[in-house]
């Protein structure tokens, strides 16, 4: 540990920064080139940076594949359907701004993606399933996709995020990309604290400190996994549904930076095959396989009537997707499980109608579709000898996840377009609540940018606007690299500042390792001394407190506001212990910065439950004290803001508006 | 399942520029053991946090050597069961051994073209400064919805 002095410091300043390397963070990099040409020739000349704590080519939630693209809008269908679908699934909550402008996009990003090389299945003329590699026509050139459900299409994506990444990688040049760098904290501006001026991390390969100056800043660190104790606590830890290396640092950095957040209070808790965490949607959709109880009766149609208590989200074709899990855990806690996914007889049924080369190629497809997203699942099926012809398995819903681009809708209040119809102006009973220098209505400037001048966001950063999914956070974040090189055209003659000297940031970033060099000696155990908590232990706490308070698994995801003043107490004293928290080594420094920003996220999560008096996702969580849906007082959004040094949070409502009609569900 | 690395196979990519599997981890479990003083295995690499492991595979499918394994997760899975893919250029293959030893092989495709062939702006447009705050992007593939514009009630 003797290395572990003060670090070289690697000082740099750039225009635009890019926090992240995922499919935001690609998105980005792959746009931002050609716009950096031009503004060249206009006498602009613009320095970028990417800086993603893993490599490329595998980081981000598409890490290990997909054997699906979720959101691909087609040639037969209006941004303004996707808009109605997003708004439905997540309980009439979102933007319309938001999901409209990323439904008209998101396409473009699909048919690069194709170009580029990535297999995506057609259907014949007969219309029989094809891989991707049998050279059939692209989709943009009238290919048909194998549509699993309305908006999703098959793919062979193992190699789904290699490929986007080679693209952005190349677009950016080796010069512009510092990998293995776990950026921990934003810096506001010296001179305007309601502006961003750089960005600051550590080397998690060797002892250096970062810091960067910018212009704007692209905060793109995916959603929050690991808040919540997971179903298995020992090795399978990390056999989370969402990367494990998802820890909330969009959020918290955002937080801190002082930017308005959103819909804190939603989650997801996708319902899938139990402990591996396959997923179900081409079981569902494409094989046509039906969820039922232990007793062999599908709790969709034996529940039904259920959704009609929350009318009008229970009533669309497809109801939100909360409320089947509502449905499910009915089952459930009436002690009529196992839940089973039938695919048994879904299979059997296939089969009737196939021939045998089909169905040696829909038994492929079937284990295709884990071993290119989740190859743990196989690892399950393998070790409890499952062949999903011969055997059920079971499904289970998981622990609450946080995330902006999959199923869920939290995230950071970002700006607009202003072509849609969007409010520019806030009418709401509770106006004079929300704080004065936050802008009024849904954008102000620049697409993508947050409260904070100069901070964009993208794909799990950006709140109330859920189901872009891959595709979607790539074309967000080409849509953040215009605003970016604009916004730095208009702000070219602006130098950031940093409000904090450096020397103080070191200190901040490694405390933790001085804790660990100052007490080490004290104990003969290393990791059981009074003077420091190790990362894996207050992660362990947080989860603790998360499920047995705010509505996690062993509640069967109930709370009420008695629960929450309990966790509202204990999370306060875990935000204190964080400071001591320890690190014998850089490995394990990332570890306390990313639960560090749990924390945070956690707290926000928290609060905006508090606030929110009413239960908006029943199958997501309940508050038993609220246990309804109040769509006179809650049919609104809930932001907050953090105040950095009071270490306090403000929530507040804003007002929401449908910007298309969404009567046309339910017609 | 997390990863565990065969010490009759691991070279610890002594002829490389980096440990492969240490640099695509995306959760950073990979290490090296350059003396040996941690696992007693010199030069050879090793899971350092196996709890965290997500088993996305990243290490086994980069690792020259094939060294890279996984074990079925033992506080979930029975015992005897494993999964290996063999990662090509332009396809992957998978080997499933179950519990009761019978075996599956599966081939996909990954990508259809050359690894390393994209040219991210050949045959692009330039970007026109001119539409900086316009919708789309700088070059169209006609992916774009432009919407039935009565469908926007509020404009």
């Amino acid at each position: 540990m003797a290395e572990f002095g003060k670090p070289d410091v690697v000082e740099e300043e750039v225009d635009v920064l890019i926090v992240g390397g995922g499919m935001a963070a690609c998105g980005a990099g792959y746009e931002i080139g050609p716009w950096i040409e031009a503004a060249k020739a206009q006498g602009v000349d613009i320095k970028v940076k990417l800086v993603d704590k893993a490599a490329m080519d595998r980081s981000g939630a598409v890490a290990q594949g997909l054997s699906a693209i979720n959101t691909y809008i087609g040639d037969d269908k209006d941004p303004a359907d996707y808009a109605r679908m997003v708004s439905n699934d997540l309980m009439g909550i979102t933007r319309d701004d938001l999901t409209y402008d990323l439904g008209r996009h998101v396409d473009e990003s699909v048919h690069l993606f194709e170009e580029w090389g990535l297999p995506i299945w057609k259907t014949d003329e007969n219309g029989e399933r094809h891989d991707g590699s049998k050279g059939m026509a692209s989709l943009r050139d009238g290919g048909k996709p194998v549509r699993t459900g309305k908006w999703q299409i098959m793919i062979n994506g193992e190699s789904y995020k290699w490929i986007v990444a080679e693209a952005a990688k190349k677009a950016l040049g080796t010069d512009r990309i510092q990998e293995h760098v776990f950026i921990v904290r934003l810096v506001n501006d010296k001179n305007d604290p309601n502006r961003i001026a750089g960005a600051v991390g550590f080397s998690i390969r060797d002892h250096r400190l970062f810091v960067y100056r910018a212009k704007a800043i692209l905060l793109v660190a995916g959603g929050c996994v690991s808040i919540f104790r997971p179903r298995s606590v020992g090795e399978g830890l990390g056999r989370a549904w969402y990367p494990v290396w998802n820890a909330g640092s969009t959020y918290a950095m955002a937080a801190e930076a002082g930017a308005e957040l959103t819909m804190m209070e939603n989650r997801f808790v996708p319902i899938r095959f139990k402990d591996g965490y396959g997923p179900v949607g081409a079981w569902f959709l494409l094989f046509k396989a039906k969820a039922t109880n232990a007793y062999g009766e599908v709790y969709l149609e034996r529940n039904r009537e259920m959704l009609n208590d929350y009318p009008p989200y229970g009533q669309a074709a497809v109801p939100a997707a909360c409320l089947r899990n509502h449905l499910m855990l009915k089952e459930m806690r009436e002690g009529r499980g196992p839940i089973w996914m039938d695919t048994v007889t879904a299979l059997a049924n296939l089969r009737e109608t196939l021939s045998p080369r089909e169905v040696k190629h829909l038994e492929a497809e079937a284990w295709e579709d884990f071993l290119d997203m989740c190859v743990g699942q196989c690892g399950i099926w393998a070790g409890e000898n499952i062949e999903p012809e011969k055997k059920n398995s079971e499904l289970m819903p998981t622990e609450p996840y946080l995330l902006g681009s999959h199923s869920g809708c939290c995230g950071i209040w970002a700006s607009g377009p202003t072509d849609v119809g969007a409010p520019t102006s806030e009418k709401h009973p509770d106006k004079e609540r929300i704080p004065s220098h936050l802008p009024e209505g849904w954008n102000w400037g620049y697409r993508g940018m947050t409260t904070v001048k100069g901070l964009f966001t993208a794909g799990d950063g950006v709140g109330a606007s859920g189901h872009k999914f891959s595709s979607g956070s790539h074309a967000e974040g080409r849509m953040c690299a215009k605003a970016m090189v604009k916004y730095v055209i208009d702000n070219r003659d602006e130098r950031p500042e940093l409000d904090t000297p450096v020397d103080e940031l070191i200190e901040e970033i490694y405390r933790p390792v001085r804790n660990f060099l100052e007490h080490k000696d004290y104990t003969t155990a290393i990791d059981v001394n009074p003077n420091y908590i190790t990362p894996r232990m207050l992660q362990l706490r947080l989860q603790k407190i998360m499920d047995e308070y705010v509505a996690g698994v062993s509640t069967y995801y109930t709370t009420n506001e008695h629960m929450l003043d309990l966790a509202e107490q204990k999370l306060e004293m875990l935000k204190e212990d964080a400071l001591k928290m320890r690190a014998k080594d850089l490995h394990e420094l990332l570890r306390a910065w990313e639960n560090y920003h749990r924390i945070l996220t956690a707290e926000a999560h928290m609060k905006h439950i508090q606030f929110r008096e009413e239960s908006r996702y029943p199958g997501f969580y309940y508050r038993m004290d609220k246990n309804f849906v109040d769509e006179e007082n809650w049919k609104c959004f809930v932001n907050s803001v953090y105040d950095k040094t009071t270490k306090s949070w403000t929530c507040f409502k804003r007002a929401h508006k449908d910007l298309v009609d969404k009567s046309k569900l339910f017609r | 399942m997390p990863t565990f690395v065969r010490t009759d196979k691991c070279d610890g990519c002594k002829g490389q520029d980096k440990t492969a599997c240490a640099y695509i981890c995306p959760h950073d479990l990979m290490k090296l053991d350059k003396e040996g003083s941690e696992t007693g295995h010199v030069m050879q690499a090793y899971n350092q946090e196996p709890e965290q492991c997500w088993e996305c595979y990243a290490c086994v499918k980069i690792c020259p050597q094939n060294a890279i394994e996984s074990r079925p997760y033992a506080d979930i899975v029975p015992l005897g069961g494993s999964v290996q893919p063999l990662r090509g250029t332009e396809s992957i293959m998978w080997t499933i051994k179950f519990r009761n030893g019978s075996l599956k092989r599966f081939k996909f495709p990954i990508r259809t073209t050359p690894a390393g062939s994209i040219d991210p702006y050949g045959g692009k447009p330039a970007a026109d400064i001119n539409k900086i705050a316009d919708n789309g992007f700088f070059v169209e593939t006609d992916g774009f919805r432009s919407g039935d514009p009565s469908e926007l009630i509020a404009k």
